[in-house]
């Protein structure tokens, strides 16, 4: 992890519910450093995009070759030669650039990248992450450039539910499900928590609409608590 | 000499049964969908085909795999919302698919253009996409061992191209075109437009012609 934590303690918001995706959205976006090159991944973590203050100077990345990437597309804007890595029809900022598909994977893979924001099925105490294929046998895996990420960026960020839809947490001791990378998250976004996972194990940072004791019946993780 | 084609056809002539195909494109973005047609057309078959996906829709790449004539993908992401074709043979058993992460499907390609016979990489160290592979640890880090992937030929889309076989691509539709054009033994390029040698800058040649064997421009729509 290279990006320092704000927070000197954790807090325990218990006179609100859990977050909404946008809200959760809104605060990996507030944990974005002024200036970082980020890429966003596909799917709910390109949502963070949209609570990038202007004046950031955040460079989004996409894979798929290009830095500089503004807000999706629409109505005249649309380009069929200009999408973002979920194939979806994106605009270009001024000072963006492209590259082919090799120079865009040696720039993650080469440590250019600040921030990256995945989705995950699972992310073990220590920084494992699972989020390329269940593995179940009739499932067509798919990796994408999830791999390169995991391995590249400074830092990954995990956006996810904390609980899966049949109530199994997301969190775990060991991935049960075929990892993605080893020991590269930093930062676990949820609607219930923010946690930071690494060699110490898992620290919440800010509970919402729940508290670390109540987690930690939930988990079956040891929750360390920030300043603590 | 001119390395523009008149036709499609032309274009893909001679590739061979059991070719291995680099297909460029992310998406349908850069998707060379006239020379794929031509080779339905062309016909040759038990292709092996290398590209980030496994075909959008209908076209392109999904014809070519609709058409039966696609042994194996190679690929990154075959699974998508519109990937239809390709997940209902695989569902059946007919077609045999090798997934490998983006980065090092770019690399592995890179490195076969530029005379590389092996890289140890990062990605994927831990996971089931390494195993079974040659590992080594470098100042404390590890690392999987990666070789190149080559093509018989290389079906690239562009924007713009001279007759010494320069190129120019537009936006993100470059993807892995300036990649396959060095790892193939014939590349083939569709154009958007044939320029006359002179007209592209230097300075802002992406594939340079040495690379590249055959143009051929895309037929314009009717409007």
């Amino acid at each position: 992890m290279t990006i320092p934590v704000t927070l000197d303690q954790t807090i325990e918001h218990t006179d609100r519910g859990p977050l909404s995706r946008d809200e959760m959205a809104e605060i990996v976006a507030s944990d974005i450093p002024d200036g970082a090159f980020v890429n966003l991944g596909i799917g709910q973590p390109t949502q963070v995009s949209n609570h990038l203050a202007h004046d950031s100077g955040v460079v989004l990345h996409t894979e798929n070759g290009m830095l500089g990437m503004g807000p999706v597309a629409t109505g005249d804007q649309i380009d069929p030669d200009l999408t973002n890595a979920g194939k979806v029809p994106v605009t270009e900022l001024p000072g963006a650039s492209y590259f082919h598909h090799a120079d865009s994977f040696a720039m993650m893979r080469g440590g250019h990248l600040d921030v990256c924001v995945l989705g995950a099925f699972q992310v073990s105490e220590h920084g494992d992450l699972a989020n390329w294929h269940t593995g179940a046998p009739d499932a067509i895996p798919a990796v994408g450039g999830a791999m390169d990420l995991a391995i590249g960026a400074k830092d990954v960020f995990v956006m996810m539910t904390l609980f899966a839809k049949d109530g199994a947490a997301k969190i775990v001791p060991q991935c049960t499900y075929p990892l993605t990378g080893l020991a590269c998250v930093s930062r676990v976004y949820t609607e219930l928590a923010t946690f930071l996972v690494g060699p110490d194990g898992v620290t919440v940072a800010e509970t919402f609409g729940t508290t670390v004791d109540e987690l930690a019946t939930r988990l079956d993780v040891p929750l360390r608590r920030l300043g603590a | 000499m001119s390395r523009v084609v008149e036709s499609a056809r032309e274009a893909v002539e001679g590739i061979q049964d059991g070719s291995t195909v680099l297909v460029g494109g992310f998406g349908m973005a850069g998707m060379p969908v006239m020379l794929i047609d031509a080779l339905i057309e062309q016909g040759a078959t038990d292709l092996v085909v290398v590209s980030n996906n496994a075909g959008n829709g209908d076209a392109g790449l999904a014809a070519l795999l609709a058409a039966g004539r696609v042994r194996k993908v190679v690929c990154s992401f075959p699974r998508q919302s519109d990937s239809y074709v390709f997940d209902d043979l695989y569902r059946a058993g007919r077609i045999e698919l090798e997934v490998v992460p983006q980065g090092n499907l770019a690399e592995r390609m890179r490195a076969a253009g530029a005379g590389i016979g092996a890289f140890f990489c990062p990605t994927g160290v831990g996971t089931p996409l390494a195993e079974g592979k040659e590992m080594r640890t470098i100042d404390g880090r590890d690392y999987v061992l990666e070789l190149p992937i080559r093509g018989d030929v290389a079906l690239i889309g562009a924007h713009a191209g001279d007759e010494m076989g320069n190129l120019v691509y537009r936006r993100t539709a470059r993807n892995f075109g300036p990649v396959m054009a060095t790892a193939a033994a014939v590349t083939v390029a569709q154009v958007t437009q044939v320029v006359p040698v002179g007209t592209l800058d230097p300075e802002s040649v992406v594939t340079p012609g040495i690379y590249v064997d055959r143009i051929v421009q895309v037929r314009q729509e009717a409007s």
